[in-house]
């Protein structure tokens, strides 16, 4: 990084140093210009209408009411600890496999690494779609369990989609991240220099622990950034959950979506506090990730 | 052997999914206990071209939508990634999460927000406030791709380009974007396809008035007709499938993907 600062370069060389670094505010400000106004704007507008300062039906009293009703919303715990259950298990279950999945391609040739990347530009409705028509129980599968005489009718199938424990939802998103995952990975397994394992092999270290002390190391910083990323899409995701998963409790994007286009206006106070609170959870784990990286580069400098 | 085997069997659970698609699309009444159909139509590929099922139309916004998001974001991205990649600043590491957030943080509660401000511009269900709200997810990433491309780029060519008389744009077009190629593709397919299959954006801002082909698809499902959404299904596949072979190659430029890893 900034290996710009330390070149000689013989024009600029003159130039001093807040110049370069106004240069890059400036070209920065598109972009930050853009996410601010949108991203950072859109919050604060929905802030100010779940407070009453704004609001479809006019300004109305100022008052935390909203969040009040938000977190005694009957459904707020349930629906949080859904989205917490499928992002946490998603999440931890689609890292450790693409980890392995990453080595296993490693060495393998380009078409392999294609073919395991299908899923990548896959839509995820078209995704929700498949594991429908696959895992549902008139499903493919289903049906093929009826034809081998395991199952006598498709009651007999064990129910994967809309079901309690979002097995569907789970799946549908181990389906699309692992290949996502992954691929980030070994593009962080190409860059590592393979002389460091090469080394620790000779000096007698088994496979195991050549993968454990040498290799996974210098793949942390890769995975952390990818599974912060997978985490927080799939805690906000709502199309697979709407369609693949429980009914009863429903997750927090849902529920927020539910109380949103309710037909009462009265209760859109409600559904916007509803929606920051969602946001601040992932900021939460924004926070969470950056003091994990700050103190393993820490721990790196100390030694 | 057994790697190959264990590779064999992931890449066969990954094709699982479009198994039912591709049978449904050519099927004609399939009831359960079967295990292949016993009638085969193209019926549901014919009904595509029907105007009726707004299949085209979904396709035509899709494609106007994706594309544009794609141009702009490269154009706010390349300066961006420039920056981060190639000049240390103060406040560079919070400037860059603050360009992630949007991929991180639900935009549930900004969409409210933003939809709030859309109605009073007029822009609420048009197309360009849906490519506007589609800019929040892939400016990051082509920021992200571009910044890492850039971070091992050597300006002395750039230099040197101009030392010996080239103008900037020359400069640029000659020198600087060859060079920086790999990650553009890699950026420009990452875009293409975030506005491509986006779901909630579209719906939350698109107010039932855009469209895109995820529209359509959504559409179809409450219906069940599972044939014609099959076909649907396949059909916007199609486009994401073919850019990502043409960008094959790109993808294993470590430099560019390793952006995404670092964030």
């Amino acid at each position: 990084m900034g290996t710009g600062v330390v070149r000689p370069q013989p024009i600029r060389a003159t130039r001093p140093q807040f110049f370069r670094q106004w240069r890059a505010y400036l070209l920065l400000l598109p972009a930050v210009g853009i996410i601010g106004l949108l991203f950072g704007g859109g919050l604060v507008l929905a802030f100010l209408q779940s407070i009453g300062a704004i609001g479809i039906l006019g300004a109305g009293r100022i008052s935390l009411d909203a969040y009040w009703a938000a977190f005694t919303n009957p459904e707020f715990l349930r629906s949080l600890g859904l989205s917490l259950y499928i992002a946490i298990v998603a999440t931890g279950l689609s890292t450790i496999l693409s980890v392995g999945l990453a080595l296993l391609l490693r060495s393998a040739g380009r078409w392999a690494s294609l073919a395991c990347q299908i899923t990548l530009p896959i839509p995820h409705l078209v995704g929700i779609v498949g594991i429908l028509l696959l895992l549902s129980p008139s499903g493919l599968i289903s049906r093929g369990f009826y034809n081998l005489g395991w199952i006598q009718s498709d009651q007999d199938f064990p129910l994967l989609v809309n079901d309690t424990a979002n097995i569907g939802v789970l799946l549908h998103f181990l389906w699309k991240e692992i290949p996502f995952v992954t691929l980030i990975l070994l593009a962080v397994l190409r860059s590592i220099n393979p002389a460091y394992e090469m080394q620790a092999r000779v000096l007698g270290a088994s496979r195991w622990q050549c993968f454990w002390n040498v290799t996974l190391p210098m793949m942390k910083s890769g995975i952390l950034s990818a599974s912060l990323i997978v985490f927080g899409y799939i805690f906000a995701s709502f199309e697979v959950p709407f369609l693949l998963g429980s009914t009863r409790p429903r997750t927090l994007p849902i529920l927020v979506y539910r109380a949103f286009t309710d037909t009462d206006l009265t209760r859109r106070p409600e559904a916007i506090a509803l929606g920051i609170i969602l946001s601040l959870f992932s900021i939460l784990v924004i926070a969470f990730y950056s003091w994990l990286i700050s103190r393993d580069h820490k721990s790196i400098q100390g030694v | 052997m057994t790697r190959n085997t264990l590779i064999v069997f992931v890449i066969l659970v990954l094709f699982l999914p479009f198994f039912p698609l591709l049978i449904w699309s050519f099927a004609k009444g399939w009831v359960f206990p079967q295990l292949i159909p016993e009638q085969w139509t193209l019926q549901h590929w014919a009904q595509l071209l029907l105007p009726t099922s707004r299949v085209i139309e979904g396709l035509l916004q899709s494609l106007a939508i994706a594309l544009t998001t794609t141009v702009l974001s490269l154009l706010v991205g390349l300066p961006a990634g420039r920056a981060i990649g190639l000049i240390e600043f103060p406040g560079k590491e919070a400037l860059k999460l603050f360009l992630l957030t949007p991929i991180i943080v639900s935009p549930l509660a900004t969409l409210m927000g933003i939809q709030f401000m859309l109605i009073r511009l007029g822009l609420n269900g048009t197309i360009l406030g849906v490519i506007l709200v589609h800019l929040m997810p892939t400016i990051p990433y082509m920021t992200l791709v571009l910044s890492s491309v850039f971070a091992n780029f050597d300006t002395g060519y750039e230099t040197q380009a101009r030392s010996l008389g080239a103008s900037p744009i020359q400069v640029f077009s000659q020198v600087t974007l060859p060079l920086i190629a790999p990650g553009v593709v890699v950026g420009a397919l990452f875009a293409f396809l975030i506005s491509w299959n986006e779901f909630l954006l579209t719906f939350f801002v698109g107010a039932g008035r855009v469209f895109t082909l995820p529209m359509v698809l959504f559409t179809l499902l409450q219906g069940g007709n599972n044939g014609l959404v099959a076909a649907v299904a396949i059909t916007s596949i199609v486009p994401g499938l073919l850019f990502l072979l043409l960008a094959s190659k790109a993808l294993e430029n470590e430099a560019a993907l390793g952006g995404v890893g670092n964030v």
